[in-house]
């Protein structure tokens, strides 16, 4: 799998190149955890706000399972606002007057980043599931080459929800030096039995679809739309509270006044699960939501250093700021707990805010006031103690 | 004396801005002056920060704080203090011993779960604990009591019974004698009038425990 260092760089020409943002073509390879060394590669990211003399300003932004680097401009494809447009801008809580924001599709991605829908070199194929298996370290590792070629000694912050969050505990545990703030929103040190389960569910519902191919899909012309489309129904389900999803649909039927006796959407509840799954097939890659899921599920922060999580940040000199939801029950509060009981034991200077919603695991990408205003706060606290200009 | 010094005192400007120290809540001035500047500072119920604030720029402590109020947090997180919400049952058991130079809980003892293993933790996690608690003892409250036949209501202890947080109410007396039973050697204590004001006598003694509006206490471990 190793190749050549002077690879042809028309061979990496991607179809998806006339998107918007940055590439960067990695050609050092990048060892794996799974044993396998993998490159060269590429990095889709974006970039917002200006990098200061010192690059000290830098705010590494982590996405979650199904995000992308359209942090705050468009997403090619759905043409919606970016993703955290209501977190990053002018004057917004991560400022793109005081700070550069960076965010990097993440490895095993579809928006730009090498996975499985793009062209494995050795084959001239897809690499489909031939594509290594890979894990939040080796996304971070991917990151830590983007930081080094934008000839950044230290993020400032780095920032993420869910895997986001995940991402944010790995750079901390991984590049300690690196990380001068980091803030894991909605998020654990590892993935809970549930909610592997909840991820076998959507892989199963993939794999099951025949125009999955056994992975080989983009090979055959074909595209698994349906089991796609019922791994992220399900998937939404977890990241939203029932009390979110009784004041949004309560019982209340979609565009008619009785039921049908049938097995149309009646419910407008179902009417928006399909739409979420039939919008989500249009711009993301079925193979990369089976890689990405795999990542998650065998993200144990404590495994990874000798089954005591403490010893993950122990030495480190990074400020954490740990956020729970209190009706997010896919990362629920108890594992923040346990990650700011693990900080505490590793001496780390650690704040943890435990924020009321009833918008469940959502409420990291959702207008959210106290979010905001407790982000703000550390950021600026932080800013002070790094020197950067603050409040 | 105290006359001739009183004089030039009411001559302080007073349009002049009281001090950050003047600013602080009378108990938290007390225990503040009790903590050495650059000390590692852990503030159990810090509320909105009031003195982790006044350590940190002032004494240049590392101030962290615990509270369990959503709205303290934030407060004190929005200030660029290290808060964690939690609770001083539940979330110190991971700290591990001898983290903090200095572990203060401030009127809050009362309202923990298990004071006696919180009181064992604050040992074991800083080198040395201050205490502040509202004394039972005090005669007003004793007073309340016996007079009118009803929960006391005083400055401190402010709420009815039935919507109070503090549920393990204690005077002087009963606190001495906890820490002499678990081995937590008193090294310093301050008794306050209603004022606020310290006043000096042993705590050991029946008129601290009759006097006495609260009670401030450094403690440590005491020799195993």
């Amino acid at each position: 799998m190793n190749l050549p260092a002077a690879i042809e760089p028309s061979l990496l020409k991607r179809p998806d190149e006339d998107w918007p943002g940055h590439r960067l073509v990695v050609r050092e390879p990048l060892p794996l955890d799974c044993g396998i060394d993998l490159g060269p590669f590429t990095i889709a990211y974006q970039t917002y706000g200006t990098l200061n003399a010192d690059r000290s300003n830098a705010i590494l932004i982590c996405h979650a399972l199904t995000g992308d680097q359209y942090v705050a401009d468009p997403h090619p494809i759905t043409r919606h606002p970016g993703w955290w447009s209501t977190m990053a801008g002018p004057r917004l809580v991560l400022d793109t007057d005081r700070y550069f924001l960076i965010c990097a599709n993440v490895l095993g991605g579809c928006m730009g980043t090498t996975g499985p829908k793009d062209i494995d070199l050795a084959t001239g194929k897809p690499w489909a599931l031939s594509f290594p298996v890979i894990t939040v370290r080796d996304m971070v590792r991917a990151q830590k080459r983007l930081v080094e070629h934008l000839g950044i000694e230290q993020l400032f912050c780095v920032i993420g929800g869910s895997m986001g969050g995940m991402q944010v505990l790995e750079w901390a545990a991984t590049y300690p030096d690196a990380v001068f703030a980091a803030v894991p929103v909605a998020s654990a040190a590892r993935h809970s039995a549930q909610n592997i389960a909840f991820h076998e569910v959507g892989r199963q519902a993939i794999m099951a679809d025949p125009d999955w191919c056994g992975g080989d899909y983009l090979e055959a012309g074909r595209k698994p739309a349906r089991g796609l489309a019922v791994a992220r129904m399900a998937a939404h389900i977890t990241y939203l509270s029932e009390a979110a999803l009784h004041r949004k649909f309560g019982r209340n039927l979609q565009d008619r006044n009785t039921v049908t006796w049938g097995f149309d959407a009646d419910f407008q509840v179902e009417s928006y699960l399909r739409h979420q799954g039939s919008t989500f097939v249009d711009r993301f890659d079925a193979n990369s939501y089976l890689y990405i899921t795999r990542a998650m599920d065998y993200f144990d922060l404590a495994a990874e250093h000798g089954g005591a999580l403490p010893a993950a940040f122990a030495g480190g000199k990074s400020r954490f700021c740990v956020i729970s939801f209190t009706s997010d029950w896919l990362f629920p509060t108890s594992e923040s707990r346990e990650l700011v009981h693990a900080l505490n034991a590793a001496a780390a200077n650690v704040s943890f805010v435990e924020i009321e919603t009833d918008k469940g695991h959502d409420a990291f990408l959702l207008h959210e006031p106290e979010l905001f205003a407790t982000l703000r706060g550390f950021l600026n606290g932080c800013a002070e103690h790094r020197g950067l200009p603050h409040d | 004396m105290s006359r001739s010094l009183a004089v030039p005192l009411s001559y302080a400007p007073a349009v002049e801005a009281p001090s950050a120290r003047e600013r602080l809540r009378r108990d938290l001035r007390v225990i503040a002056d009790m903590i050495e500047p650059s000390a590692r500072v852990l503030d159990i119920g810090c509320g909105d920060g009031e003195l982790l604030a006044y350590l940190a720029s002032e004494k240049g402590v590392d101030a962290r704080g615990v509270e369990l109020s959503q709205s303290g947090v934030n407060a004190c997180v929005t200030q660029g203090l290290s808060v964690i919400q939690g609770d001083a049952d539940r979330d110190l058991g991971a700290y591990p011993a001898g983290a903090f130079d200095v572990v203060v809980l401030s009127q809050t003892l009362q309202a923990t779960r298990n004071p006696k293993l919180v009181l064992e933790t604050l040992a074991r996690i800083g080198r040395r604990a201050i205490v502040s608690f509202p004394n039972f003892g005090y005669w007003r409250v004793r007073l309340s009591l016996a007079l009118r036949g009803r929960m006391p209501i005083t400055p401190l202890l402010d709420h009815q019974w039935y919507d109070s947080p503090n549920i393990h109410l204690c005077t002087i007396s009963d606190f001495v004698a906890l820490c002499g039973e678990i081995g937590i050697r008193i090294e310093r204590s301050v008794t306050l009038d209603r004022f606020g004001r310290p006043f000096a006598l042993d705590p050991r003694g029946w008129l601290a425990n009759l006097l006495a509006e609260q009670g401030v206490f450094v403690l440590t471990k005491g020799s195993e």
